[in-house]
């Protein structure tokens, strides 16, 4: 993609974004909501066209080559967007006519598809009928019948209980280990963990890039520590107000702290912790989750923008 | 453009089949609104006016006046229902609807017709309904016309002398000998109930696929805008021309409206106008997402035109040369002659030729005007 461009009237959805996907991985797209994320994918499945910027997608330009994309990519949408007044079955005939899948494979690849999204014993019923997980699997069984290249799908899982979640993920890390490149945007850190490399994107403009230890490691300017104590809620505040403390939060029984300099902060707690009486503590420096990156890049991003004005 | 896909297609619009199935309100508004509306228009309108009830006061009681009312009585376009001595009476009635008319004959009408004068009478009309007054009032013009010629001659006879000759008016109407109105709504019906159930279903299939998010999952596949349309058609010209038939039936054995044209002639006919009212249900659904806007839109642009517009009821050169122009873009003005033509007069294709050729116009706008902002819609 190449300074990709979309604009709504005044409104700047997604501010001339680049990024490359490789063959065959795990690409995650995550940002906060409004971040430009579902703006991105519909252009690049050609429900949108961009305003200005270019791209290719497998290949084949976004703009002139829309219809050629559109036969090798499958799309699965935020919203549950099949039809619910049609049985199982009768949607993935649907998609099987529109995709001009052969009639010899016909049969075959349905079976597949049903057999995947686990729908075999419901496959007669209304779409309208069956649970929301479920409708997923089959949206995602709809956007495979053609068993094409590139998967798109947006927040997959938004909506969805954990354990439908799990397995979706799954079935995704399937799909891509058989060759899929899978294209996905969600706004659930902890999913972004099951990706090859990702993207943030904010105000749409991308912040960060690169695979998940790369953004633990090299995107993240500050530093996280854990430190187990006993009573821990009652030192969280104290303990936010120690010198070099960006901020502290709850993480189960410990507490993780972000400070701008481990190095500087260590000693610096470990002094406050003992003039106070406390004992038996431990202060480690951690790799940051996801979350943590995510959240100090966005705040880095707000700060240097503010600064601009 | 490239090829279009048979097999796409046929699965729009085998689905689209199913959810017509499925769908009980689409379905009713499409098999059973037809019937309704053929029962309502061809019973409930009735731009006959017979049976005019009205009261007389006949003051003067006489021969004469007595001979003149028994014209009123034997007249089917009459209904007398009481005689009356008074005013008040006759005001009273007249409030509360319940005649449409009073004749007064005054205490010496008979005296002045023997003296050889002008003996006059009174008519007092309701002209709430200054339509139906007109029309009465031409029959009791008719009957008084009538009765100055049977005068006339049977004084010359009682004088011993010839009647002078007199022009006698000998009518014989064409097409429709007893002047049955519902001969003439009924086609008009029919155009009304194909132009409905065309452009309102079709906007609403349209329109909840952009509703229920469907549509953007059909733009991300390699599905074609003509693809989608013609698949959308298909089930929905089934329908038309169900209705249709359903129409001619109810006309030919329940209204007994002669049908002197060509059924395949006005089938092939009815295709154009059919495709054309598709196309603009199409229309409508790229301007309007939601449902319950395109049904609105789809009724203002294709109900009231074609209940006023048409000349379905309202003759089209009574109308002012301004609105006159407008009724040209009425495809239903163009099919409602048609249907008459095919219904009553025998018409053929050469007879009907200029209709013809202005539906198949109407039709090929709507279709590409359809299909290309669809396209913009879509891509």
């Amino acid at each position: 993609m190449q300074r990709l461009e979309k604009k709504f009237g005044d409104f700047t959805a997604v501010n001339k974004i680049d990024f490359v996907v490789k063959q065959g991985e795990i690409f995650g797209f995550l940002g906060p909501n409004g971040a430009g994320k579902s703006t991105t994918i519909r252009m690049l499945c050609g429900i949108i066209p961009p305003t200005s910027g270019s791209g290719q997608v497998g290949g084949y330009d976004i703009i002139k080559e829309q219809h050629i994309i559109k036969e090798h990519i499958g799309y699965m949408s935020q919203k549950f967007s099949l039809y619910d007044d049609l049985t199982v079955e009768e949607n993935v005939d649907f998609y099987s006519g529109i995709y001009k899948i052969p009639r010899n494979l016909k049969e075959e690849r349905k079976k597949q598809v049903i057999r995947m999204a686990e729908l075999e014993d419901l496959k007669g019923n209304l779409t309208r009928t069956l649970p929301g997980g479920w409708k997923q699997r089959l949206a995602l069984g709809c956007a495979l019948i053609h068993q094409p290249k590139l998967l798109f799908l947006d927040e997959p899982t938004s909506g969805v209980d954990p354990i439908t979640r799990a397995n979706f993920w799954a079935i995704i890390k399937n799909l891509a280990a058989s060759g899929v490149t899978i294209f996905v945007t969600t706004h659930y850190m902890d999913e972004a963990e099951n990706c090859d490399r990702m993207v943030l994107i904010y105000k749409g403009t991308i912040i960060a890039m690169g695979t998940p230890t790369e953004m633990k490691t090299q995107c993240m300017k500050n530093d996280v520590l854990e430190i187990t104590i006993a009573d821990a809620q009652n030192w969280l505040e104290r303990i936010s107000k120690v010198e070099g403390v960006k901020e502290a939060a709850l993480f189960g029984a410990n507490i993780h702290s972000v400070v701008f300099d481990s190095e500087k902060a260590i000693p610096l707690l470990r002094v406050f912790l003992e003039k106070e009486g406390a004992k038996g503590f431990t202060i480690n420096k951690i790799m940051p989750s996801l979350e943590d990156v995510f959240v100090s890049s966005i705040e880095d991003y707000d700060e240097t923008q503010f600064k601009k004005n | 453009m490239t090829r279009l896909n048979l097999k796409r297609i046929r699965a729009v619009a085998f689905k689209e089949f199913i959810q017509i199935r499925r769908d009980p309100r689409s379905l009713a508004l499409a098999l059973v609104i037809p019937v309704v509306l053929l029962v309502i228009f061809g019973y409930g309108l009735s731009l006959d006016i017979d049976n005019v009830r009205m009261v007389v006061w006949n003051q003067d009681n006489s021969q004469f006046s007595q001979d003149f009312v028994l014209n009123f009585r034997y007249s089917k376009y009459f209904e007398i229902v009481g005689n009356i001595d008074n005013y008040r009476d006759i005001q009273r009635l007249l409030d509360n609807g319940r005649i449409m008319m009073a004749l007064v004959i005054p205490k010496d009408f008979s005296h002045y017709l023997r003296s050889g004068k002008t003996a006059p009478l009174q008519l007092l009309v309701d002209g709430s309904d200054s339509n139906t007054a007109t029309i009465a009032m031409s029959y009791v013009n008719a009957v008084v016309a009538n009765y100055n010629v049977h005068l006339l001659s049977k004084t010359f006879q009682d004088q011993g002398l010839v009647p002078p000759k007199s022009l006698s008016q000998r009518p014989r109407i064409w097409f429709n000998m007893g002047l049955e109105s519902r001969w003439f709504i009924i086609p008009g019906v029919i155009s009304m109930i194909m132009m409905i159930i065309a452009a309102l279903l079709t906007s609403i299939t349209v329109a909840r696929e952009w509703e229920r998010g469907t549509m953007e999952q059909l733009i991300s596949t390699p599905v074609k805008a003509p693809e989608l349309i013609i698949g959308k058609f298909l089930p929905y010209f089934a329908i038309g021309f169900f209705d249709l038939i359903v129409a001619l039936v109810m006309a030919r054995f329940i209204f007994f409206v002669p049908f002197r044209g060509s059924y395949l002639l006005l089938i092939f006919l009815s295709m154009f106008f059919l495709t054309g009212a598709l196309s603009q249900g199409i229309l409508i659904s790229t301007v309007a997402k939601t449902q319950i806007l395109a049904s609105q839109l789809a009724i203002l642009t294709t109900f009231i035109p074609t209940m006023l517009l048409s000349g379905f009821i309202y003759p089209i050169f009574n109308m002012p040369k301004f609105v006159q122009a407008v009724t040209y873009l009425v495809p239903a003005r163009y099919y409602i002659v048609i249907l008459r033509e095919s219904f009553l007069k025998g018409g053929t294709l050469a007879t009907m030729w200029d209709e013809a050729v202005f539906l198949f116009i109407f039709a090929s706008i709507m279709l590409t005007m359809s299909v290309k902002k669809f396209k913009k819609k879509v891509a």
